[in-house]
């Protein structure tokens, strides 16, 4: 006698821990294999590019600190490079360099809390977590010194930088790229070689390189399937022309390779971060422009790597003091293309640890 | 550094591959007429020398007199990038010929698009609305859009 058997579908989320916020998917399964996966958005959608059209453009800094709530710093360094294309503005030498320097913090921050949930995703409750958001502490503590602000930062200004570094900042930022690497040698070996990961983690959830460009995949996701295509290195801003850094690639796309990725990054970022505080000049750190910047008629496209990916941003401008226009490109929202492709077939229990190693941000995802 | 194709030579490219699809050009500026955007994005996906992979953005603004959509490209191997833009007359039922077939990666910008603007995408195996849900009033991002009264 046979059983009659049938697909079920579930709901996950949106309130759910492992969900990294408010995201839903509905899930087809056949037994434990999923057999479909659509994800439903807009839980945490608040309109940004509807309301940067009623902001002028000095204002719209602080509704990009509220994308990624995460990687404030990569957001607002976005938004003001396309603001500066657009009104073509060139910022101080000094200014640049404290950019990369916010930046490339920033994106260890991230990468920090990515590896932290991924664990916590996997199943290692809360330790590595805590380990993770120990340094990602020391992180907020420097940004607090730049700015007085810890999460939504609000620290690049349209032609410049809020301020300069205190001189406390950098005695701080020389102790911070002298501990870190120990600390990420740490991490590495409480997990790298972890058996639990390993087993966990290997050649699930493998993304090939074609289907990762076709989906306009970006950041540690396109990378981690072997592409190797880094915006700082293939269209260099601010400073990174100037910087020697390498470009960590993955060579099968799975869970492993987007974790180790992460790890590779932040080193490389302490590299790039350690050159910056070497070869900073004096000078000051902001353009005198108008508090009112009225870019003439026309639009312009800039674009960073976010520690998400390929963060843009399309501004229309009308002539006024607010933007006609302001589009995101968010990469949290398009790396979730992928999804399907990487859970399909998949098991129930390996599903959310893919979904953990792609590193998306609610914030970000709906805007 | 990623460089910026010219628009005189992609207009002059596509004058030769897809006849009559360009509708407007300048140096700095490509527009392209609604219906061949599929047959101009196939070409530019397709051609050895442009080779156009990677989709990185579709964009909708709201002219009033018309919608531009607004593509943004980027060739990987050639390190190189193109702007193709695109005019949809009225504010009834513009639509533009979905790139999903191309590029997978239009799938949840076209939705977006739809949803915020109210741009439909003809031959979108999903065209549903990404960010609001079924049945909301209007499109939020155009211009003459107001807040219903609560």
């Amino acid at each position: 006698m046979t059983l009659r058997t049938e697909p079920v579908t579930i709901n996950l989320g949106p309130q759910h821990p492992s969900t990294h916020g408010v995201f839903r998917m509905r899930i087809t399964f056949d037994g434990e294999v999923i057999l479909d996966v659509e994800p439903v958005f807009g839980y945490l959608h608040r309109g940004s590019e509807k309301l940067a059209e009623e902001r002028t453009y000095a204002q719209v800094v602080t509704l990009t600190d509220r994308l990624d709530y995460v990687s404030s710093m990569s957001n607002n360094l976005a938004y003001v490079l396309a603001v500066e294309k657009l009104a073509g503005i060139q910022p101080p030498e000094r200014a640049m360099y404290l950019r990369v320097i916010a930046a490339e913090l920033q994106r260890i921050s991230s990468h920090l809390v990515a590896t932290g949930f991924f664990l916590n995703d996997l199943g290692a409750l809360a330790t590595p977590l805590m380990y993770c958001f120990r340094e990602r502490e020391k992180i907020l503590d420097l940004f607090e010194m730049l700015c007085g602000a810890r999460i939504t930062l609000s620290y690049m200004r349209v032609g410049g930088v809020f301020q300069d570094a205190p001189t406390e900042f950098w005695p701080a930022i020389r102790d911070f790229l002298s501990f870190m690497p120990e600390y990420v040698d740490e991490y590495e070996k409480m997990l790298t070689g972890n058996e639990i990961l390993l087993s966990r983690t290997k050649d699930v959830g493998i993304l090939a390189g074609e289907t990762a460009i076709n989906c306009s995949a970006s950041g540690p996701v396109l990378r981690s399937a072997g592409v190797n295509w880094d915006l700082r290195k293939a269209d260099p801003y601010d400073v990174y022309d100037r910087l020697e850094f390498d470009v960590p690639v993955g060579t099968v796309g799975d869970n492993y390779d987007r974790y180790l990725l992460r790890i590779a990054e932040i080193r490389q970022s302490l590299r790039i971060i350690e050159q910056c505080v070497d070869q900073i000049p004096e000078g000051p750190v902001r353009e005198r422009i108008p508090n009112l910047v009225r870019p003439p008629v026309g639009d312009a496209y800039a674009h960073v790597e976010s520690p998400k990916g390929e963060l843009g941003f399309y501004l229309v401008s009308d002539g006024s003091i607010a933007p006609y226009r302001c589009k995101i490109r968010s990469p949290s929202l398009i790396n979730l293309t992928v999804l399907r492709d990487i859970l399909i077939g998949w098991k129930l229990a390996d599903m959310i640890v893919t979904f953990g190693s792609i590193d998306i941000n609610m914030g970000e995802v709906d805007r | 550094m990623t460089s910026t194709l010219s628009a005189d030579l992609i207009a002059s490219r596509l004058a030769e591959a897809v006849p009559g699809a360009v509708e407007e050009s300048n140096e700095r500026d490509v527009w392209v007429k609604a219906e061949s955007v599929l047959d101009v994005c196939g070409f530019l996906k397709d051609d050895a020398d442009l080779k156009f992979d990677y989709l990185v953005s579709i964009s909708a603004v709201d002219y009033i007199e018309h919608f531009e959509v607004v593509y943004h490209l980027v060739s990987m191997p050639h390190n190189h990038g193109a702007v193709v833009r695109t005019r949809c007359w009225g504010r009834e039922e513009p639509s533009v010929p979905s790139v999903t077939g191309l590029w997978q990666g239009a799938d949840f910008q076209e939705r977006e698009v739809y949803d915020l603007m109210g741009v439909s995408f003809t031959g979108h195996v999903n065209l549903k609305r990404l960010l609001l849900w079924e049945g909301y009033p209007g499109h939020p991002q155009r211009k003459d859009y107001l807040e219903p009264p609560r």
